[in-house]
């Protein structure tokens, strides 16, 4: 199925991006030529195949729930574009 | 050039721990070299100076009072610029990580560290890992130091060329579809990509969770083989990493190939390849036959499907784990941002790249409302298929050969307007990422234009042995390294 520029805005806007109209024409030539490519695997029946989220089955995710040392507050906000009182500032979200 | 540059990763400790060179002396050599050859090769994002020499003469002190250095005292070590390392930056070959200074170390670096291995810079890369050319990194160009018009391969591009350019003796690179590999075979020494599960990935910047691997570069198997010995092992703060023993991996490159059954996939030798590739793999196969083992066709019948499958599996994932880059906590942040999701947008559109944000789309559209069960769920179907292949050809042969990549180190410039046509350098590798397994590339000859040829050798899960084994007793049938160095690429002085 070809997708349109349209459809490319949509997800643009989904990922957090911005793009130039000129961006937007080469990303629709290149994303119609890849899921055209990808599409080959339409031709494969995997109607009673299970699908492979996690190659172990996530078979090691879970540990028990203790407190231990962890980065202190003022490294994990030293790399912050801006801080202030301990916290991440970021500009308002509501006008 | 002095004496220490091209000596072992074993030879380098045995010289340091018997106290005939200091670890600085080591490190003083190295980063000499470093400031010799990096003008041409530029397989560094950071050198770090100051704090390899603190490192080397740390190690100095420790035998100086006696004490146990480690298994890799006085090492120069490279690593890629995707993993950690406490007070050093890491960019991922990104602009949207400037200024980023972790305050950890990665497990695999700390366990580097620890082991006395002296951090001599963090390497360039592909943006986020994403490419096989180093070409989309967002900073310098890393050359091939067999022929400096051409890629080092990527996405662990500086990894490869620092090492085949005598700048470290060994390094660390990542693979999420071949990024160890693949440089490896086009800059000409082995490198191995464990088993999922094998390493951890704490502190190793995500691209894919579900297929990143970190592992080593070397001169020699055995060198890839001591730093994997390191690195390897359950680690607590990765709950993907394999809470599994790890075995004597040096005990296993003495073992030879009588007996042993090899596999050789049909797939893997497709009408198309490059010619000059499948005469040096059918080379190596030779040896291999004459050396006791024994060959067997396998059939990987779901190969074709590997490369869109991981570029779903992929994409999706990376789609995921970006989204945290967003001008908040780290990094890049753009300016005059009307509000909280003005930011967002300007912040991610002026940081990343052109192919990092095709895959961001892409795997954004592969995960939205919709299109899941068509892409990304047919694709984790498919995955499963490729998985049982592998099972089933395993059944009757103790390691795969393959070519490790379809064509040799090609140009600046050959493939960077065609994604498509660069995700198929890819074709070989990616199907071990999907499927989990451990795989190295070694030189197995080089083509008329001097360049090298890499053969994969994929073994079971966590059987890093088999691999290791195989590529020992290969190395030592081919002789490449004894035969074969790239020019030096030190510029005139």
């Amino acid at each position: 199925m070809a997708i349109g520029k349209d459809e490319i805005r949509h997800i643009a806007r989904l990922a957090n991006l911005e793009f130039s109209e000129t961006e937007i024409e080469r990303f629709s030539r290149q994303f119609n030529a890849i899921l055209e490519y990808v599409a080959q695997l339409d031709r494969l029946d995997t109607a009673n195949i299970a699908p492979t989220f996690h190659v172990d089955g996530g078979a090691h995710a879970l540990r028990d729930d203790r407190v231990a040392e962890s980065i202190p507050q003022e490294e994990a906000l030293a790399n912050a574009p801006e801080a202030a009182r301990g916290l991440f500032k970021v500009p308002r979200v509501l006008g | 050039m002095s004496a220490f540059i091209d000596r072992t990763v074993g030879e380098i400790r045995a010289l340091v721990a018997a106290g005939e060179a200091s670890a600085t002396d080591v490190c003083r050599a190295y980063l000499e070299r470093i400031r010799a050859v990096e003008p041409r090769v530029q397989a560094f994002r950071t050198v770090l100076d100051t704090a390899a020499l603190e490192d080397a003469a740390r190690i100095d002190r420790l035998l100086r009072e006696g004490r146990n250095p480690g298994p890799l005292a006085g090492v120069p070590i490279a690593v890629k610029d995707v993993l950690c390392a406490r007070g050093a930056p890491t960019t991922c070959g990104s602009r949207i990580l400037a200024g980023f200074v972790p305050a950890f170390d990665a497990t695999s670096v700390a366990r580097l560290r620890a082991a006395g291995a002296v951090l001599v810079g963090k390497t360039n890369m592909d943006e986020f890992a994403m490419g096989s050319s180093t070409e989309n990194s967002a900073f310098e160009k890393t050359r091939n130091p067999w022929d400096l018009g051409r890629v080092p391969g990527g996405s662990s591009g500086g990894s490869a060329a620092c090492v085949a350019a005598d700048e470290a003796a060994a390094s660390l690179g990542t693979d999420t579809g071949g990024s160890i590999r693949q440089p490896a075979a086009f800059c000409g020494i082995p490198a191995l990509k464990p088993t999922y599960g094998r390493v951890s990935r704490y502190g190793l910047v995500a691209f894919a969770s579900s297929l990143d691997q970190v592992g080593p570069f070397g001169r020699t198997v055995e060198d890839v083989a001591r730093v994997l010995q390191v690195i390897a092992g359950h680690d607590p703060l990765d709950s993907t990493s394999a809470p599994r023993p790890v075995p004597d991996y040096a005990a296993a490159l003495q073992r030879g190939l009588r007996g042993l059954r090899i596999g050789i996939p049909r797939e893997y030798f497709p009408a198309g390849l490059d010619p000059e590739v499948e005469v040096a793999a059918r080379g190596a196969l030779r040896l291999a036959e004459k050396a006791g083992a024994h060959l067997v066709d396998v059939a990987l019948p779901h190969t074709e499907y590997a490369i869109p499958t991981y570029y779903i599996v992929a994409t999706a994932e990376a789609s995921s784990n970006l989204a945290r880059y967003d001008g908040v906590r780290y990094g890049h942040r753009a300016e005059a941002a009307a509000d909280l999701a003005d930011l967002y947008v300007r912040t991610r559109t002026e940081g990343f790249g052109p192919e990092v944000k095709r895959r961001i789309m892409l795997g954004t559209y592969v995960l939205s409302s919709g299109y899941y069960d068509a892409y990304y769920l047919k694709a984790q179907k498919v995955r499963t298929l490729l998985m049982q292949d592998f099972d089933r050809a395993f059944e009757s042969v103790d390691a795969i050969v393959t070519p490790t990549s379809p064509t040799p180190a090609f140009r600046f410039g050959d493939k960077v307007d065609d994604p498509l046509s660069m995700y198929l350098s890819d074709i070989f590798t990616v199907t071990l990422n999907l499927a989990g397994l451990p795989g190295m590339s070694i030189p197995c000859g080089l083509t008329k234009d001097r360049l090298p040829v890499g053969l994969q050798i994929v073994g079971r899960r966590f059987d890093e042995e088999m691999v290791l084994r195989v590529a020992a007793a290969l190395e030592g049938e081919i002789g490449f390294r004894a035969a074969h160095r790239p020019p030096s690429p030190v510029a005139a002085s």
